[in-house]
């Protein structure tokens, strides 16, 4: 390796080597998508009968109208619009709460608040799995089982959210709250006209987390709808494609279908998606 | 500037407060609202149902029944609760250091110049973007016991508690690995040239430069999926289910979630409360064994 700090690009033999390497592990990490995607274009009975003396590796007997199909399905339509609705929902009741809630710990005096930051910190001991089985107990009480509040309201606030965007709001110069202040800024009017803006990137992750943890969600509306209406699309996925053998392939163009908006998202925003994962985890 | 704060303070001061105490109460309200109702409350209900069997007889009116400290230990010291914090046990040893190796090679393959990186970084995250839902159903196509791949793969058989648990490892790990390439690749980023570039000029070899200089580096960010990864862990679910035809190897949350109804809500409340307790247990002892050896520089 040369001892310029810029020749860092491997080249000639080195640089083959590195895709070499990076080619199989990319073959590895994708060989599951391949043989899931191998499986949603063979027709099922086919592919089935061909698995006793071929290597299930390719496709038997090519329909790719399966992705139409799905597409075109009742049940997995209304999933993806209910887990489409129900993330929406989360994501905006989130993004509110946490800035607010933010906005109160950074720029706010006010009594207990230690107390009141505390008890958003033992939330983190709190998770849904943890409490699962009381809340089942609490929306069944309120009968909310099967319905779009009992799935949603339990989220609609984020201690996660908090801390990330009280950190972006601590990163404002107190030169500008000095001045707002002597602009005579009220609260309401200097957190959307300046804490907000300024803190755009670092919602905008959040945005994408909160996204892809109620996108993604399993364990609750696993329990808190057995209607198959309001099934979300994770849990849809379970049973799609389960009740006919010849639609064994249903499911899994049914499950590659369902992860596309996700793999969208990874492309688009990488950046922003990687500075919400990594929020906590790297400095700087 | 100071002058100026300070008469502000002195002249609205106590107003100021008073109005900024409502404020604040609007703009807390929403959050812990919800975290009293499905945070705090439920911790107070798995208590409550762990002393007392709720009367859930709506014809014959009557108290709930104290059942007393004994039903927490006896749940607790139960084969239904050993035998699953087993099976989570066991999850979380095959899933953790496993898919952080893995996540990190990746990380170390991945952290280079070369044209088209960008192309293989995506890929290597994009286990990130699937959820547990999708995964488990993409590796059915490996791992189902009739027409996977790996049908005759036997110490991945789903058929068996053992080997089902292993098999069912090999989902998670393909998803941790990516969740550690997306942090790592972060961090190795965050380490500066020049650190690098020093340890190089010492005349380090790669080896022992990663070692000795990039790890320390990067070791808040491996706590942090220490931490992460095992709790993700010990708390599956959707892997066990969604996997087994026959639920064989069932962790924690199974007993917990309890989808056949097989424990009653006192029994579920005592297990809750077991997971609640390994899971701050767990972190509070990694947090100890590796705190020290956690570089956070300044």
């Amino acid at each position: 390796m040369g001892t310029d700090r810029h020749s860092e690009q491997p080249r000639g033999i080195k640089a083959v080597g590195w895709y070499s390497v990076l080619i199989t592990l990319s073959a590895i990490i994708l060989f599951p998508i391949y043989t899931t995607i191998v499986r949603s274009i063979s027709s099922a009975i086919p592919y089935i009968n061909s698995l006793k003396d071929g290597s299930g590796l390719v496709p038997v007997a090519v329909d790719y109208g399966v992705f139409g199909r799905v597409l075109q399905n009742d049940r997995f339509v209304n999933a993806m619009l209910l887990s489409a609705a129900i993330s929406l929902i989360i994501v905006t009741g989130q993004v509110l709460t946490s800035t607010l809630a933010a906005y109160a710990f950074v720029f706010l005096e006010f009594p207990f608040k230690k107390l009141a930051f505390a008890v958003l910190v033992g939330t983190l001991l709190l998770p849904i799995e943890v409490t699962i089985m009381a809340n089942i107990e609490t929306i069944r009480d309120i009968a909310w089982l099967n319905s779009i509040q009992g799935l949603t309201v339990p989220f609609l606030a984020s201690a996660f959210g908090i801390f990330l965007i009280r950190q972006a709001f601590l990163g404002i110069p107190s030169e500008l709250r000095d001045a707002a202040d002597l602009e005579g800024y009220s609260h309401l009017r200097f957190l959307f006209r300046v804490a907000v803006p300024i803190s755009k990137p670092i919602i905008g992750s959040f945005v994408l987390i909160s996204f892809l943890g109620a996108w993604n969600q399993y364990l609750w509306p696993r329990f808190a709808a057995d209607k198959e209406s309001l099934q979300t699309i994770q849990v849809a996925l379970r049973n799609l494609g389960k009740s006919e053998i010849t639609d064994l392939n249903f499911g899994y163009a049914a499950a590659l279908l369902s992860a596309v908006p996700l793999l969208i998202i990874l492309i688009a925003f990488q950046r922003q998606l990687v500075r919400g994962l990594t929020a906590g985890a790297v400095k700087g | 500037m100071t002058t100026t704060k300070n008469r502000r303070d002195t002249v609205a001061s106590s107003r100021k407060r008073w109005n900024e105490s409502g404020l604040a109460l609007l703009f807390l309200g929403p959050t812990m609202a919800v975290f009293a109702l499905f945070s705090y409350y439920p911790l107070y209900r798995l208590v409550y149902f762990s002393l007392y069997r709720p009367n859930r007889n709506s014809f014959i009116e009557g108290a709930d029944e104290w059942i007393g400290f004994s039903n927490i230990w006896d749940n607790l010291a139960s084969e239904t609760f050993t035998a699953a914090l087993w099976v989570s046990a066991k999850f979380t040893l095959m899933t953790v250091p496993l898919g952080l190796t893995a996540g990190i090679c990746l990380a170390v393959a991945a952290d280079r110049h070369l044209r088209g990186i960008k192309i293989f970084q995506t890929i290597f995250s994009s286990t990130v973007a699937t959820s547990v839902a999708v995964a488990s159903v993409v590796f059915t196509t490996l791992l189902q016991p009739e027409n996977g791949l790996w049908r005759d793969v036997d110490w991945l058989s789903l058929n068996k508690s053992a080997s089902a648990i292993r098999a069912i490892s090999v989902v998670a790990v393909w998803q941790n690995a990516g969740l550690t390439f997306v942090i790592v690749l972060a961090a190795l980023q965050a380490v500066p040239q020049e650190i690098k570039e020093a340890a190089r000029l010492d005349g380090y070899g790669t080896v022992r430069n990663f070692f000795s200089v990039t790890v320390p580096m990067i070791s808040p960010a491996l706590m942090f999926l220490a931490v992460v990864l095992v709790v993700n862990a010990l708390q599956a679910y959707a892997q066990f289910e969604i996997l087994q035809p026959v639920k064989t190897a069932q962790p924690l949350l199974y007993k917990i979630a309890d989808p056949d109804g097989a424990s009653t809500i006192s029994t579920r409340a005592v297990f809750s409360l077991g997971l609640f307790g390994v899971t701050i247990l767990v972190s509070l002892l990694q947090f100890n064994l590796l705190e020290k050896r956690v570089h956070y520089g300044n």
